[in-house]
């Protein structure tokens, strides 16, 4: 009898607990395939909520030059991509992780670089060592350590 | 009596010649084939040399095409500059390739830049794709 109240009580308590995770190290995934495809062939697809929508806007409007890149895309993928982004910025969802990093986002700024962010900063505060690892190759390559990284999963790996 | 072993000589050979070509990347081909100049058929070996030589003409991250893709085309690689994987590019372990002519087009525009300084030729472009078919 205790020992199934002990399991119901966990059971019930469960979704509580990674709630509270996700909100922590989660932001919304990018659910939306022409975005995952387009915007994640050459690097990971970034969650939308890491920057406001006039950062994806700006960012939408200099693909030929997209960190020194010609990311150009047909207008009509573009439109989608542009209005997905910014439906789905984190001045607009502000879901998870994301309430935190616009904390730092001085209102009428469009940052472009989410690892210039103070909260980024703070958190990846790592030895040399990681980043010159051949895998990592660069700070914005979530992926190499955070493994659910496309899912929006970001815990301390 | 001779009808029916035709038939299983098709049947047996049917699959394995879908899986090494391709009706598309036939027609990719075709098309670099028509714009390219005096074409006198695509080179392997042409192909195999773009692949291999250092341009040093783009970014200086990737001075050519093995910076990202590794000397073995058969193998997954990495983009220089983000660290993403790089499906292999070989069409005997990914079929995929070269399948989707507005894909190609974008990569070849994208990739000859960084790492030729230029467009490529649709010469370089058949010859690149034949190289890689025969990987």
């Amino acid at each position: 009898m205790i020992l199934r109240t002990l399991l119901l009580a966990t059971l019930l308590a469960l979704p509580f607990a990674s709630a509270a995770r996700a909100g922590d190290d989660w932001v919304p995934p990018v659910t939306d395939p022409l975005v995952k495809k387009e915007c994640g062939t050459c690097h990971m697809a970034f969650q939308p909520a890491f920057l406001p929508a006039r950062s994806w806007n700006k960012m939408m409007d200099t693909l030929a030059d997209h960190f020194g890149e010609d990311a150009s895309l047909p207008a009509d993928k573009a439109a989608a991509i542009r209005a997905y982004l910014t439906q789905n910025a984190g001045d607009v969802v502000g879901q998870g992780r994301a309430r935190k990093y616009m904390r730092h986002v001085a209102g009428g700024d469009a940052p472009q670089r989410i690892t210039e962010n103070p909260d980024f900063i703070r958190k990846h505060q790592l030895p040399e060592r990681v980043w010159k690892d051949p895998k990592v190759v660069t700070k914005s390559n979530c992926p190499a350590c955070h493994v659910g990284a496309d899912r929006g999963f970001y815990e301390d790996d | 009596m001779i009808r029916p072993l035709i038939l299983t000589i098709a049947l047996l050979l049917g699959p394995s010649l879908a899986f090494a070509g391709d009706a598309r990347r036939d027609a990719i081909v075709a098309d670099y084939a028509k714009a390219d100049a005096g074409h006198a058929g695509f080179s392997a070996q042409r192909g195999e040399t773009l692949f291999r030589t250092q341009w040093k003409g783009g970014d200086e991250r990737t001075p050519s095409c093995t910076a990202c893709h590794t000397d073995n085309p058969r193998q997954p690689g990495r983009n220089a500059k983000t660290g993403r994987p790089i499906d292999p590019v070989a069409v005997s372990v990914n079929a995929k390739r070269f399948t989707d002519a507005g894909e190609v087009e974008k990569q070849f525009s994208r990739d000859c830049k960084n790492v030729l300084g230029r467009e490529c030729t649709a010469r370089e472009k058949g010859d690149y794709i034949t190289f890689m078919m025969g990987q």
